[in-house]
């Protein structure tokens, strides 16, 4: 028995590496010293973190991907923390249906949106592009956004609202007051996962954008002929930033419960 | 952690939601809900509209005239069966295997390493990680990790897992492999969220009445962590079937590993045969309609979200 914790220790540890491994790959090979096609290691070198704009329109792709994934993620927030809150505190006629309907996307396979979409657009005589693109997003977002704020409105508790109602607090106040600022970590958390998921979109993106391309569809493009090691730039800068934000998150956090634990 | 809503059950929901349906609810609920009947009921009706259509009689590339083709069915499934099969051939597998690399490793960090908060959000955020980083890239990074030439081809051949003039990538091993690598994050996450909350007092009762390990596993472990094993495939199982980047000529897979996702894409945005590529869309949908509602059917629908 003494032996077993150890080797799902080390098992456990492997896995995450083997997790790790294409990460680290792609990190590494931002540096490499290669002109054309990047996939046999030729030199350290940072030139292709200080020149990631020459190559092609990958500046272009980026600023378009960060453009979608923020607008999306504005409406897909709003849209979703309306739903979460109805979801939870009200009971209502056809809760199963609504559930289902949310479910839904989340369980289609995003070949079948993204041809769904495009199929409507085309029909309804719809040019694809910029706007498109950033329905398409919302769409497949909305429902990310209600799982994971309804998980923040079901740990609040009632008795908050209804000491802010006792207090003469209107409807508006105890929302912006009370309820908003308590949801707010919720919010915060399906909004990054919103724009991660708009972030990293291909299939949807490439069966609706049309001419526009985005950071993903710059590389589905390029790997027929190798993907420049800008493209590797691009991602480990946004693979880093977003690493920090996380790591910063959770440890404030684990550091506020260790501090609350030594007071009670 | 947001994906760890994936496999809550939503505890708190009845005794929270005792307030009448008004003016309120419906200003919460509409402006969601129109939207996704516009945006993603209505696109599914489009879908299956254009899966009946028929061929313009002047003969243009990509003209259609509405109809009931219902030959067009027939049609895809006798030309694409072997890509229809492949599929859930595919799914099934990386999925099986997904499940089997996970297990172990949310069993680990959320039953051994309660109680070290900081250690366990550290690897829960390394599961996470690679949501962080391109798919496209990662899925390109294992295809030159994994290349002829490479040292991991060199030993392989070496010890004759393949022979001199076997290639890895390209073949069906590659495309599973890849599958199984994109999804485990999908598959750790909601089983790591259902045995992180499990009362561990259940497996000292069993060790107690002298249950040995594996019948302690199979009589409490696994059954307790089954919502988890079930969203865990359910996230697995449809998103692969429905992939295709994985199996494309240009990453993992060649001409003889396409799945339904690389027809759909070839017939809608190469071929402008759209009659095509919606029918299959919608299959594909009818059989991930099934296996929903199978879920729906045990579960209800309070676990889905």
């Amino acid at each position: 028995m003494k032996r077993r914790p150890f080797g799902l220790a080390t098992y456990s540890v492997l896995a995450l590496v083997f997790l790790l491994i294409p990460i680290v790959y792609t990190i590494a090979f931002s540096f490499n010293d290669s002109t054309r096609s990047n996939t046999v290691w030729e030199g350290f070198t940072i030139s292709h973190w200080l020149n990631v704009c020459n190559t092609g329109n990958i500046c272009e792709a980026l600023g378009n991907s960060i453009l979608i994934g923020a607008v999306s993620t504005v409406i897909a927030t709003i849209l979703g923390t309306a739903l979460a809150i109805a979801l939870v505190r009200y009971s209502f006629k056809f809760r199963s249906g609504v559930n289902l309907l949310l479910f839904l996307p989340m369980a289609t396979p995003e070949v079948v949106l993204g041809a769904g979409l495009a199929a409507f657009f085309f029909n309804a005589g719809f040019a694809s592009g910029l706007v498109t693109t950033i329905i398409a997003h919302v769409m497949f977002c909305l429902s990310f956004v209600v799982v994971t704020v309804k998980a923040r409105v079901q740990t609040l508790d009632p008795v908050l609202e209804e000491a802010g109602r006792d207090l003469y607090a209107n409807p508006r106040q105890v929302f912006w007051r009370i309820t908003f600022p308590l949801l707010l970590p919720g919010i915060i958390a399906a909004a990054l996962l919103s724009f991660a998921l708009s972030f990293d979109d291909f299939i949807i993106t490439y069966f609706n954008s049309g001419s526009v391309t985005t950071f993903p569809k710059f590389i589905y493009v390029a790997a027929s002929r190798g993907v420049p090691a800008e493209a590797n730039v691009v991602a480990s800068g946004v693979f880093l930033l977003a690493i920090v934000v996380v790591l910063v998150t959770q440890i404030t956090g684990a550091l506020k419960r260790s501090r609350l634990q030594k007071v009670q | 952690m947001a994906f760890a809503a994936f496999g809550s059950a939503p505890a708190a929901a009845s005794s929270t939601s005792s307030r009448k349906s008004g003016p309120i609810v419906l200003a919460l609920l509409l402006p969601g809900l129109i939207y996704l009947g516009l945006f993603f009921l209505t696109p599914l009706f489009s879908l299956i509209i254009t899966s009946l259509e028929s061929p313009d009689p002047s003969g243009a590339i990509g003209a259609y005239l509405y109809g009931f083709e219902w030959q067009n069915y027939v049609n895809v499934i006798t030309d694409y069966l072997p890509q229809i099969l492949r599929s859930f051939l595919y799914a099934f597998l990386a999925t099986f295997f997904a499940l089997l690399i996970s297990y172990p490793l949310a069993y680990f960090i959320g039953v051994k390493l309660r109680g070290r908060g900081l250690i366990q959000r550290l690897m829960v955020t390394l599961v996470i990680a690679p949501f962080f980083i391109s798919f496209l890239l990662r899925t390109i990074a294992w295809k030159q990790i994994l290349s002829e030439g490479g040292p991991i081809m060199e030993w392989v051949h070496s010890v004759g897992l393949l022979g001199p003039s076997q290639y890895f990538i390209g073949t069906p091993a590659a495309v599973v492999f890849g599958l199984t690598y994109n999804f485990i994050p999908f598959m750790t996450l909601p089983l790591y969220t259902t045995l992180e909350r499990f009362d561990i007092r259940l497996l000292e009762a069993g060790a107690d009445l002298y249950a040995s390990p594996a019948k302690i596993f199979r009589k409490i472990t696994f059954p307790i962590s089954m919502p988890g094993v079930i969203s865990g495939t359910l996230l697995t199982f449809i998103p692969i079937a429905g992939d295709y980047v994985n199996a494309s000529r240009d990453f993992l897979g060649s001409s003889k590993t396409s799945m339904i996702g690389n027809m759909v894409e070839a017939d809608f945005l190469q071929n402008l045969r759209y009659p095509s590529a919606s029918a299959l869309s919608v299959l594909l949908m009818a059989v991930i309609l099934v296996i929903v509602s199978i879920y729906v059917k045990r579960s209800g629908t309070e676990d889905l979200l």
